[in-house]
């Protein structure tokens, strides 16, 4: 055997930190299949059982079924949903959670986009919406969606992501749940639309103003406090989510977009944008998204999504069958920019290797990471860490709830103690290839 | 200075004056506050906004009852809704954030509740029932007594006891 590996070319997988993560380029196939050679300690031929004879299956042998004017996903795929926490429409607030566990790449799919209603998802019919500009302006305008139609557009790629996405990592106990439940609340698409910029453009500015108040067409009239600056900046009236127009659950027909800016200030359903010199103070921004600290002080306008990564596979819910090589992926994103770096644990923080990050690699998006590793059949801790553009890097646990604090007892899964939890997760993997939350 | 830098020059003026903008298709049709009166709701902090009426704490309980018991519970107790009552002395990460121990400004009250409450009928309320049911909760997280009237001069002035405990995460953002 060792004269077959010296054939093919003396290739070993650089073990790039403990407990057997490889390097980066062992991604490429030849360096992946080899990886898995060595891992079994065999020769890549024998690494598999053998396959059993191939037949033709029914589906071949027929033809298909009607084709749909707008297609669904295999009925194979049922399981692949949204959680949704109030499935009976009670008077509250609603939440479904994205399935990362169960996604790849870095767009998320319409249907499976995050979504927050704090009044149920209304039913908008796009003629008779209007989006209005007053306030601090020099002429205060009304839009309809014809209107903004003729305007020019911009498509961007970007995350969004709920203030409170990450909560249950505030538990003072790790909460068993998988990634949906823990860090469902984040998603990514393109988005088009007309910059607000563009509009306030044409409304004129009255340099008194220094906030815009950014309300929805919904039923509890949601309302948020933005900065002038974050409008000037990036802020985009989006109409339209990976292509087509966006869905009722993210804003139809229109929604304001905050690159990098918590979930619930990016108003859905937006119908009015006042230019004011003070912030409302609204029921969200004053109460709901002001975070308590140790000290009894709270947080206010915190507003920027900080950098942040988890795995989305090996997760809870995805164990591991046999030892061997796996690919450890995941999401990294930052409100601040780009994200330069993600590096890879699979010790508990003792040791770490870099992962590929996979183009493209877009300011405030998701970026999908990659990292091989070969599982010895041993308990593992993998832990995935991000640096961005501007220098800031993903804070570990213990550190980041030492400043943030957590709770006493550990809550409710659907509870949120705090917001912007963007510290490291830790997955532990048993030596049977279970998947628990942990802290490490 | 050359033909294209005046230009230049006017068109930034023009813009700067509200003008219609170059090269935009200038569809925004003006509208005047009159028009917009039904959505223009913001209520600020220092009052700004809060419109003619009024209400105390005794006529509050009889709204509450009929209209805001049945999601929060009775007396503000709660239910599917959450509890409006004063909570413990301070709010942590165990929950507890109440108008007493937590939220800075009483014009919240009256803005929520006007734009949102209740559930199934957002909106519905008059501002007089929103001036009473804003004193009820007030009275019941005991900043205000139960005969103290609100209206758009006297609420702004109630200060609520955590109102100086907040830090701006960011302030270069603002």
């Amino acid at each position: 055997m060792a004269k077959r590996r010296t054939d093919l070319g003396a290739y070993q997988p650089e073990i790039v930190a403990g407990n057997g993560l490889l390097h980066r380029r062992a991604l490429l196939g030849r360096g992946m299949m080899l990886a898995g050679a060595a891992a079994t300690g065999v020769d890549g031929s024998l690494t598999s059982a053998a396959a059993e004879p191939m037949v033709d299956p029914a589906w071949t042998n027929a033809p298909g079924s009607l084709m749909l004017p707008y297609q669904v996903p295999s009925r194979f795929e049922k399981d692949v949903v949204r959680a949704v926490d109030n499935p009976n429409n009670l008077p509250r607030n609603t939440r479904a959670r994205t399935p990362h566990h169960l996604l790849n790449g870095i767009i998320t799919p319409n249907g499976l986009h995050f979504t927050i209603c704090h009044g149920g998802v209304p039913d908008i019919d796009p003629a008779q919406h209007r989006l209005v500009i007053h306030g601090l302006v020099k002429r205060p305008l009304v839009f309809t969606l014809e209107d903004l139609a003729r305007y020019p557009k911009v498509s961007r790629i970007g995350f969004v992501e709920c203030g409170g996405n990450s909560a249950p990592l505030f538990s003072n106990t790790p909460i068993q749940a998988n990634v949906t439940a823990l860090h469902g609340l984040a998603s990514c698409s393109e988005w088009t639309g007309v910059l607000l910029s563009t509009l306030l453009e044409e409304t004129g500015i009255d340099p008194k103003a220094k906030w815009i108040i950014a309300e929805g067409a919904d039923s509890p009239r949601l309302t948020r406090s933005v900065p002038v600056a974050k409008a000037l900046d990036d802020a985009m009236i989006a109409m339209y989510q990976n292509g087509e127009r966006i869905q009722p659950g993210q804003g139809y027909p229109m929604r304001l977009w905050l690159p990098g800016y918590e979930g619930n200030m990016n108003v859905k359903y937006i119908r009015r944008l006042q230019l004011t010199d003070q912030p409302t103070m609204s029921y969200y921004e004053s109460r709901t998204y002001s975070q308590i600290l140790p000290d009894g002080k709270a947080y206010r306008f915190y507003f920027l999504q900080e950098v942040k990564s988890f795995i989305t596979s090996p997760s809870p819910g995805l164990a591991l069958k046999d030892p061997g090589i796996y690919e450890v992926t995941g999401v990294a994103y930052s409100g601040t920019g780009r994200i330069t770096k993600v590096m890879i644990s699979a010790d508990g923080g003792q040791s770490w290797g870099e992962a590929a990050l996979q183009d493209p690699v877009l300011p405030k998006a998701f970026t999908r990471f990659r990292m091989p590793w070969r599982w010895n059949g041993g308990p593992a801790v993998l832990q995935s860490r991000a640096w961005d553009e501007g220098g800031n890097v993903q804070p570990l646990r213990a550190d980041f709830v030492a400043l943030r604090g957590q709770t006493s007892r550990p809550p409710d899964v659907g509870a949120f103690p705090s917001q912007h939890f963007n510290a490291i997760t830790s997955w532990g993997v048993s030596n049977r290839g279970e998947v628990n939350h942990v802290y490490a | 200075m050359s033909t294209r830098k005046l230009a230049l020059g006017s068109a930034i003026a023009l813009v700067a004056a509200g003008a219609f903008a170059a090269e935009l298709p200038n569809l925004g049709k003006p509208i005047t506050p009159d028009d917009l009166k039904a959505w223009d709701i913001t209520i600020f902090p220092d009052g700004t906004g809060l419109p003619d009426g009024n209400g105390n704490s005794v006529q509050g309980a009889p709204i509450f009852a009929a209209k805001c018991a049945a999601c929060h519970g009775e007396g503000a107790t709660g239910g599917v809704g959450g509890a409006l009552t004063p909570g413990p002395a301070r709010a942590s990460l165990d929950g507890g954030k109440s108008i007493a121990n937590f939220w800075p400004y009483s014009t919240t009250i009256f803005d929520f509740i006007r734009r949102a409450m209740p559930y199934n009928a957002p909106h519905s309320l008059t501002d007089n029932e929103v001036y009473a049911l804003t004193a009820y909760l007030l009275n019941l997280n005991r900043i205000i007594g139960p005969n103290d009237v609100m209206n758009k001069d006297s609420l702004p002035k109630v200060k609520l006891p955590n109102a100086g405990n907040f830090i701006i995460r960011f302030p270069e953002r603002i």
